[in-house]
This record gives C-alpha cells, sequence and structure tokens, in this order.
C-alpha cells in the first residue's frame, strides 16, 4: 500500500518539513462548498484533508464540530454524496483526503462496500472514532487491503503498552489527541502531548500527528515542534462557517491559514 | 419448575451473543477497562455486597413489597395479578438501585465527582440523592425538552444541590443527554465517574447495571414463592435502555416456564416512524458505545424518537435485550401513547396507584390483553416508577387531545 498519505508523508520527511492536517465537515454547507473548500485548503499549503463525514450524534465532538455536523445533515448530505464529490474533486486535486467518521455510518450500508467504494473515489485512509482496538477485529485488515490507511489514535489515557498494539495495526500515521476532551478550541496546548508522543515514537516509525485544540500559528509551531504533523480542526470550521460565501471573508480564512502553515516551516 | 441454562453473562470483549461491546473514543478505553476491573473486584467482594445491602435497605427501604392487586386480577379475568412496588423505593423507582450501587464503586475507586444523564428525570434525582448523601459533586444532563416535560424532577435534582445542565443539540431528549455526559466523562476522567442510568452504552455498564438492579428479580421470585407458593407464569415490564424489565426478568431467565414480555413506547404509531420501538422499527446498528437494535435510516443516522415518556424515548435497547430477543425468551411488544396515559389513570383507579408513564406502558399492554389471559394465569409487573413526576404531563397530553 502506498496511499497519498504515505507519499505525503515520505516527500515530507526527505524535505525534513512538517505536515499541516486541516479538517473540515463535509457538507457544511453544502457539498458543491466543501469541494471549493478543500482547494482552498490546498491552496493555503495544507498537506492532507480530513473530512468529516456527519453524524447525527457524534460524541466526540464539541459543540463547533457538533453544528457543523448538523448544519450539513440539513443541507441533505449523505456518504454517498460526500463520496462523489471526491471523484468530482480527483479531476482536479490528488491532495491526500482522509475521512473522519463513526462506525454506523461505515456499519449500516454495509462496511466492506462503502470502504471499497471510498477506496475507488479517491480517498486514501480512514479514522473511525468509535472504534477502539478492542473491536478493530478484521475491519482494519480490511481496511489495508483495499489500499486505505487505517489511521489510529492515542491519547493522554492510553498506557504505554495499549499504545504498543493501536499503532502496530495502523498505518498512514498515528493521530495523537493532545488532551483529554472532545474537539473544540483552546488557549494553550496541554502538556501531556509531549510525553505522549514520546511514547508513540518509542514504539512506531510511522509519522505522528498532534491535534485537538491548535487554533493559532503559536500553537501550530509548537505542536509543529514536537511532531511530524499539526491537526488544525474547530478553529477551522467556525471561521469557514462565519465567513459564509463572502469573497473577501473566504479570503481571509485562507490568509489565516497560509499563516498557520507558515508558523510550522 | 423446570429450568434452562441460558448464558447470558457477556464474554470479556463485554458480548451478549453478537451484541454489546466496547464502541467509544480512546479516551475512554482505559477508564472503561479500569472500571470493568473495578466492578469485577467488588462483585465478589462480600464487604461491597454487605455495604450495598446495608444501604438498600436503610436508606432506600428494600425490600420493596410485592403487591396483590385484587381488583386487577378481577378486571383482567386471571389467577392473580402481582405488582412489584419499586415505585416505593426511595426516589420513587427502581433506579436508585443502580445509582447506589455505582456511586459505592465509585468511592471505592477514589472519584469525588459523579456526573449522569436523565430522561424522565428519575436516574437524576436517585444519582443526585446518593451523591448528596456521599459528599460528592454531582452534575447531570438533560435534554432540554426533557426538563420541560419533568420540570419536576428538575426542581427535586436542584435542592438535592447538582447542578443540571440542560442539552440543546440534536433532538434535546436522552440520547443527546447521554453523548453531552459522554464528553464531559472524556474531558474529566481522571476525577469522574459515569453513572450511566441503563442497561446500555459500553461493556461494562450493560453488566453492571443489569447486576444492581437484578435486586428486583431476585426479592420478586423470593416473594412469589413465599407468599403465592409459586412462581408467576408471565412477567411485565416496560423497556426504554431497559434497565427494570432486564432487573425484573434475569433471575428468571432460566426458569424455563416463566414467560416475559417487554413493553416499547410505541409512540404516535409504528408507520409514521414516531415512535421508540426498536424490535418494530429497528436493525441492528452501533450507537453510544454498544451494538445493539438502533432506530435508524439506511444510511445509519440516528432517527428521531417519539414517546410520550421521556424515560422510553431513546433510539437503541440494551444490547442484552438484543440478545433475549433473538434467542426468543422475551417477547418484545410494544403500545402507543393513548393506551399508555389510559393505562395511567386505569391504575390509578383500580388500585390507587399512580404509575410513572414508562410503566403505564406495560400496566396499558397487560390490560389490553383483559380477557384473552388464561384463568391459571399468574401475572408479575414490574412497578418501576411512581407516576408524580408525570401529572403535568398527562394533564398537558389530555388538553392537546381535545384542542
Amino acid at each position: 500500500m502506498n496511499t497519498r498519505i504515505d507519499q505525503c508523508f515520505t516527500r515530507l520527511r526527505q524535505q525534513k518539513r512538517k505536515g499541516f492536517i486541516a479538517y473540515i465537515t463535509a457538507g457544511d454547507p453544502t457539498l458543491e462548498q466543501t469541494l471549493e473548500n478543500v482547494l482552498l485548503l490546498e491552496k493555503a499549503g495544507v498537506d492532507i484533508v480530513e473530512l468529516g463525514i456527519p453524524f447525527s450524534d457524534p460524541l466526540a465532538d464539541g459543540r463547533v464540530n457538533q453544528e457543523s455536523a448538523m448544519r450539513a445533515l440539513e443541507s441533505g448530505t449523505t456518504i454517498k454524496g460526500i463520496f462523489e464529490m471526491v471523484g468530482e474533486l480527483r479531476q482536479r486535486s490528488q491532495i491526500p483526503i482522509m475521512c473522519y467518521c463513526y462506525m454506523n455510518l461505515l456499519y449500516a450500508p454495509g462496511f466492506e462496500r462503502t470502504i471499497k467504494r471510498a477506496a475507488r473515489v479517491g480517498i486514501d485512509g480512514m479514522l473511525i472514532l468509535d472504534l477502539p482496538s478492542e473491536e478493530r477485529g478484521n475491519y482494519a485488515t480490511l481496511l489495508n487491503t483495499h489500499d486505505l490507511n487505517y489511521i489510529t489514535l492515542i491519547t493522554p489515557t492510553t498506557p504505554k503498552e495499549r499504545i504498543a498494539d493501536i499503532v502496530k495495526h495502523g498505518s498512514g500515521f498515528v493521530y495523537a489527541v493532545s488532551r483529554t476532551g472532545v474537539t473544540g478550541v483552546q488557549s494553550k496546548l496541554a502538556n501531556d502531548a509531549g510525553q505522549l508522543l514520546k511514547r508513540a515514537a518509542a514504539v512506531t516509525d510511522l509519522p505522528l500527528a498532534l491535534g485537538f485544540g491548535i487554533s493559532t500559528p503559536e500553537q501550530a509551531a509548537a505542536a509543529a515542534r514536537q511532531a511530524d504533523a499539526v491537526v488544525v480542526g474547530s478553529a477551522l470550521v467556525q471561521r469557514l462557517h462565519e465567513a459564509g460565501r463572502s469573497r473577501n471573508a473566504r479570503k481571509q480564512v485562507a490568509d489565516w491559514l497560509t499563516s498557520m502553515v507558515n508558523a510550522i516551516h | 419448575m423446570s429450568r434452562t441454562r441460558i448464558n447470558t453473562n457477556p464474554n470479556r470483549q463485554g458480548y451478549f451473543g453478537s451484541y454489546g461491546g466496547m464502541y467509544v473514543p480512546e479516551t475512554l478505553m482505559t477508564p472503561l477497562l479500569d472500571l470493568a476491573k473495578a466492578y469485577d473486584q467488588v462483585r465478589k467482594d462480600p464487604s461491597f455486597r454487605n455495604e450495598l445491602n446495608s444501604y438498600l435497605s436503610d436508606f432506600v427501604g428494600r425490600p420493596t413489597p410485592l403487591y396483590f392487586a385484587e381488583r386487577m386480577t378481577r378486571e383482567l379475568g386471571c389467577a392473580a395479578v402481582y405488582l412489584k412496588r419499586e415505585d416505593l423505593c426511595h426516589t420513587g423507582a427502581h433506579k436508585i438501585n443502580n445509582s447506589l450501587g455505582q456511586a459505592l464503586l465509585a468511592r471505592r475507586m477514589g472519584k469525588k465527582r459523579v456526573i449522569a444523564e436523565t430522561g424522565a428525570g428519575q436516574h437524576g434525582v436517585a444519582t443526585a440523592t446518593v451523591a448528596a448523601m456521599f459528599g460528592m459533586e454531582c452534575v447531570i444532563y438533560m435534554g432540554a425538552l426533557d426538563m420541560e416535560r419533568q420540570a419536576l424532577n428538575v426542581f427535586r435534582m436542584r435542592s438535592l444541590g447538582a447542578e443540571v445542565v440542560p442539552v440543546t443539540a440534536g433532538q434535546k431528549t436522552l440520547k443527546e443527554a447521554i453523548s453531552e455526559a459522554m464528553r464531559d466523562w472524556v474531558t474529566n476522567v481522571r476525577t469522574t465517574h459515569y453513572i450511566l442510568g441503563s442497561a446500555l452504552g459500553s461493556h461494562p455498564y450493560p453488566r453492571m447495571v443489569r447486576d444492581f438492579q437484578s435486586i428486583i428479580g431476585k426479592e420478586a421470585r423470593r416473594q412469589m414463592l413465599k407468599e403465592a407458593g409459586r412462581l408467576p407464569s408471565v412477567l411485565l415490564a416496560c423497556v426504554g435502555g431497559g434497565s427494570n424489565s432486564i432487573g425484573l426478568f434475569h433471575p428468571f431467565i432460566n426458569d424455563a416456564d416463566v414467560r416475559m414480555i417487554g413493553v416499547e413506547a410505541g409512540g404516535l404509531g409504528i408507520r409514521n416512524g414516531q415512535h421508540a420501538a426498536r424490535f418494530a422499527g429497528g436493525k441492528v446498528g452501533i450507537l453510544q458505545g454498544t451494538k445493539t437494535f438502533v432506530l435508524q435510516d439506511a444510511a445509519g443516522q440516528i432517527r428521531l424518537t417519539h414517546s410520550v415518556s421521556a424515560g422510553l424515548d431513546y433510539a437503541a435497547i440494551g444490547p442484552e435485550h438484543s440478545l433475549l430477543r433473538d434467542l426468543g425468551r422475551v417477547e418484545y411488544v410494544h403500545v402507543n401513547d393513548r393506551e399508555a396515559v389510559h393505562a395511567f389513570d386505569t391504575l390509578g383507579q383500580w388500585e390507587g396507584l399512580l404509575p410513572a408513564l414508562e410503566t403505564a406502558h406495560a400496566v396499558a399492554y397487560m390490560i389490553k390483553l383483559a380477557g384473552k389471559w388464561s384463568k391459571d394465569d399468574v401475572l408479575l409487573l414490574n412497578l418501576s416508577g411512581r407516576g408524580d413526576k408525570d401529572v403535568q404531563q398527562v394533564a398537558a397530553w389530555k388538553e392537546q387531545q381535545r384542542a
């Protein structure tokens, strides 16, 4: 397997650069707009796009991303529509794309069928929030055999032995959550992050991405000093929402994002 | 008395057959595994049992009586109707059996803060009550719509010193309150224990809650043998998440001759989709930590539910119930809002007992089959809660019907 995500990290390593991962909710406010948003992200220098698949009951998400998911569902967003949008996007962009989703959305329509389709349209990886290692069973293998990275997640509450077991089955990169809690902006990075990254680095060669709560260039720079990549989510979701369709406002979001990206290089 | 041997204990991964498991974000895994381990220890620890039993008797008022409902027996045309009087538990419902057990466990685990979700407010009140008694900080998450429907219980919780946090996401009911409580727990796992109120969610909750509620069935079985000299032929209980029903059913699971009926909320009807009857309109899915029957659309988005009773208004059912349904050990049926409200009045007028609207669903099914029960049938219904909290809601419902 050599997905766009794998290739991206190989390239970043060769260039001795850090990666920038940006999260947006697919379908907020519409899928047409999401396609434009991905292109905006790419232009601003984002390395990997994390596309949230909206779920009615997103229990790992804070208020900003919950509301974003609700807007997406209200505009009629479905997983089928998201896959079509990615297929269309692939005519114009080869930026690595991973999905952030909840298990029921893959389970209900049939797991294997759904991920096969995801791979076919050009999605590169999956992060399944409520699929801990206890439940990964055959699912992890299925993702990897269908050329999708099985992105694993570790948190400050994950003990060392557990980290080893979790990352062993993962691919692409390891998503390290910088604090306990849900997604959302916070004022400073928790100290837990450094220790967590150290513990992970001791047991895996996979790139480590640090996320949850990063919203300023200073925080992004601090995170990039410790990890191979940083993830920005809610802060971006909120700014894109507030900008709406105004060209001027969207330009400001792009500028802010560029300043975030520049801060890690 | 013929016996069967059904194993209803979950395996190490928390599966009842193919249902259950631990479908939660990684942040919750370590606390859940710690909880499972701590619970496994106290389960076998006589000192924990003794401590729990002493609070159950002196604080909760157990054992609760088994009441022979004479008029009801006559009206239904069966041999006898018995009511297990969980409505007489301190705080007015069975919920405190579980809140107390978990609060004791939390105390042993060194947690000084407890949180809970609540639908009808009974679990919130029970948790606020035991938290006050043990001197623990307590935060209750409750859907904003449920706070309106159950204003009295909100007042009770606040009087008991708990903070009640309105949840305004989504449908503003129990499901959203559970998600919000889980978010709090994810954020504060180090100091906090989450007292989940039903036999739902990730392992070890479905088993732990069932065990704490099994006191209902254990007492009832003993009381039946003593007072009636026989086991009941039919057990009835309402099923929301499924804690009062599993608490009654579990000790009778291997009594092959005892028929069991779980009554779900049919709301405004199955066909129009406004209900909470998971076995009538749901399919297997994953919600809030567990794999079980869930009301959802083809894409896996969770459907809106409706019930006149806040405590049954939930899109998933406890995983053990899904297994018992597959095994054919429990029959699951549903009654609608109208039948439940009617039963609320009927039990009041027949026996001087106003049941909770949740409980009224089980009563309604019993009444629905009046004249069809066999002359030899001895029915045992779990009167899981009292109806004082629902008086305003019932009045409003009737007003709405007239309009």
